[in-house]
């Protein structure tokens, strides 16, 4: 079980409000590309986040360009899922590569500071600040194996290959 | 039942009966990242434990995205790349020759290819009636060993132009307006594939100017059927022409069809932050505009050079308004030299930036300062977009561009063609 906090975050959060192309020479600098994640959306976030704790977004976060270190910026701050409405393609790629749970689920229902509970196999996200109960899209099954193994890496190490 | 030219494309790569919504593994024709997202290609590459690389005259590696290097950090990545490609022997696209999606375009893509680049805008070589999608470093790091990856086939949907542009109304006014009618996710996980007799007429620049900008509505390709205009376009790149035409059946099944009637459309422009927010051009009419950008994998080439020094040639930028100018690639550039439009666009107050990426991500070179605002050629006006998220982007066609730089403010190009 996942358990944390929520950061709640509007629509259409880009990889430029995440990691934006002006720290591109930070690339290879992890850590310190890393005290700025979502810097351009909230610059207090990297200072208040706290392991275990939850991005809850709305529509299309992630949209835009495919530089995995929108993703690996957020898992590196302590963030243990992404939840929101809805999820840009190759973001959502990008998460599951690195073992970074995204849920799709209807976050309306969730307010900034709400403590959540996350049980993946059950799918369901309670609201242990207003007691909601939510459930998440299921993420697709080749998806959900590579989620497993602890994202592309690890599965490939295993593996070799793809199995679908 | 029919398939799309996704199903078509993704049944040949993966030796399947791909319809809409499987999942495939299909090899790849062409595997590449740049110069900001390589270096973390390189290094899952190597922590994935693979010896050599699948095909390494298929693997690619552009320094294009800070070219040349602003600065110690990417100058040790591009290091690491030059290093990575004399190793393995993949090829290697360094400062000066241009923007990957451009020399996709003009030197390795094919019809009926698939093709995943560590970049969004992998979607331009669509154009030439490739399957290509963006994808992240890990992605593409396990394609430089294995040669393939995963796919789920996408849905399409059918975009069917039809009519003659009107003067002053181009390719970008287009895919601006389609963004704008269906939203930054209106296709999200699907394919737009394109046809009608609009689309017959387009020069491979505009189609490759709507494919670039299809991953602004969500997409995951945006499609052209090789045509005669393909052909030639090969030809005129000294490109051998083997390859399979791939065409959508007559039959194929389509989740939605949106029909478009080019002469009905006027000059469009993305307002600030996101792309799907857009205007007729007329409606920004006195918006003042610090800083005109040309350029870019979505507006960057001759074509794009040509309208916007026939409308420069002879006039002089607005006093409080900068122009700088970026052509996609090295052949753009000499082009475009020895057309005079280099010349044309100089006089006019412009400056010429190497083939690149930089300023339109916010790299080096044209960042805005606090509370300026920039017209560009490029394909995303997010916050923070070009190197300060205190400025405000619009985007617009090269003629929309070059008309607000001799008027200091947004203008229709109509009034000064």
């Amino acid at each position: 079980m996942l358990k944390g906090r929520a950061f709640k975050f509007g629509d259409s959060i880009s990889t430029d409000h995440i990691t934006p192309g002006r720290l591109a020479h930070l690339r290879s600098n992890l850590p310190e590309l890393a005290k700025h994640v979502l810097e351009d959306a909230d610059p207090t976030f990297a200072s208040k986040v706290k392991a275990g704790d939850f991005i809850v977004a709305s529509s299309n976060f992630g949209l835009g360009s495919s530089r995995e270190h929108a993703p690996l910026v957020i898992k590196m701050a302590g963030v243990s899922a992404i939840l929101a409405k809805s999820v840009a393609r190759i973001f959502f790629r990008n998460a599951i590569n690195l073992g970074l749970p995204v849920l799709i689920c209807d976050t309306d229902k969730i307010d900034d500071g709400d403590e959540l509970e996350v049980e993946l196999a059950a799918g369901t996200v309670n609201d242990i600040t207003n007691g909601n109960q939510l459930t998440f899209s299921q993420i697709p099954e080749v998806m959900l194996h590579i989620l497993d193994e602890g994202g592309l890496i690890p599965y490939i190490k295993k593996y070799g290959d793809f199995r679908l | 039942m029919g398939k799309t030219l996704a199903e078509k494309i993704l049944s040949q790569k993966s030796g399947s009966d791909a319809r809409a919504g499987d999942i495939v593994i299909a090899s790849v024709d062409l595997v590449f990242a740049q110069d900001t997202t390589g270096p973390l290609t390189v290094r899952q590459f190597q922590t994935s434990r693979f010896e050599r690389l699948a095909n390494p005259q298929k693997t690619v590696l552009f320094l294009d995205h800070a070219a040349p290097s602003p600065n110690q950090g990417l100058s040790t990545d591009h290091m690491l790349l030059r290093h990575f490609a004399q190793q393995t022997g993949c090829l290697i696209s360094d400062i000066g020759n241009g923007v990957c999606h451009q020399i996709v375009a003009e030197s390795l893509a094919k019809p009926g290819d698939v093709i995943i680049g560590a970049d969004s805008h992998t979607v331009t070589a669509g154009g030439l009636g490739a399957f290509a999608t963006g994808m992240g470093s890990t992605d593409i790091a396990i394609a430089f060993g294995l040669g393939k990856s995963w796919f789920r086939v996408p849905e399409s949907i059918k975009v069917v132009v039809s009519g003659n542009f009107p003067d002053g109304v181009y390719a970008k006014d287009l895919i601006l307006y389609l963004i704008g009618q269906i939203g930054a996710d209106g296709a999200t996980y699907k394919a737009l594939e394109f046809s009608g007799d609009s689309v017959n007429t387009m020069s491979m620049s505009q189609r490759l100017t709507i494919a670039n900008m299809t991953v602004e509505a969500g997409a995951k390709a945006g499609l052209f059927a090789a045509d005669k205009t393909t052909q030639d376009y090969l030809a005129s790149q000294g490109r051998d022409n083997h390859y399979q035409p791939v065409f959508p059946d007559v039959d194929a099944s389509y989740e939605q069809t949106i029909n478009i009637k080019v002469p009905n459309l006027e000059p469009m422009v993305s307002k600030p932050h996101t792309v799907d927010n857009t205007a007729p051009v007329r409606e920004l009419k006195g918006t003042k505009i610090q800083q005109v950008f040309i350029g870019t994998c979505t507006n960057g080439r001759r074509e794009d050079l040509a309208v916007a020094a026939s409308i420069l040639q002879g006039k002089k930028c607005h006093p409080e308004t900068r122009l700088i100018i970026a052509p996609a690639s090295r052949q753009v550039l000499l082009a475009a030299i020895k057309a005079g439009y280099i010349q044309s666009l100089i006089e006019a107050g412009g400056v010429i930036l190497p083939p690149g990426c930089g300023a339109c991500l916010g790299l080096h070179q044209g960042v805005l300062g606090d509370g300026e605002s920039c017209l560009s050629t490029a394909n995303r006006n997010f916050k923070g977009r070009m190197g300060n998220p205190e400025a405000f982007i619009y985007l617009g066609s090269p003629a929309t561009a070059a008309a607000t730089a001799i008027s200091g403010e947004i203008t229709d190009p109509r009034e000064v063609m």
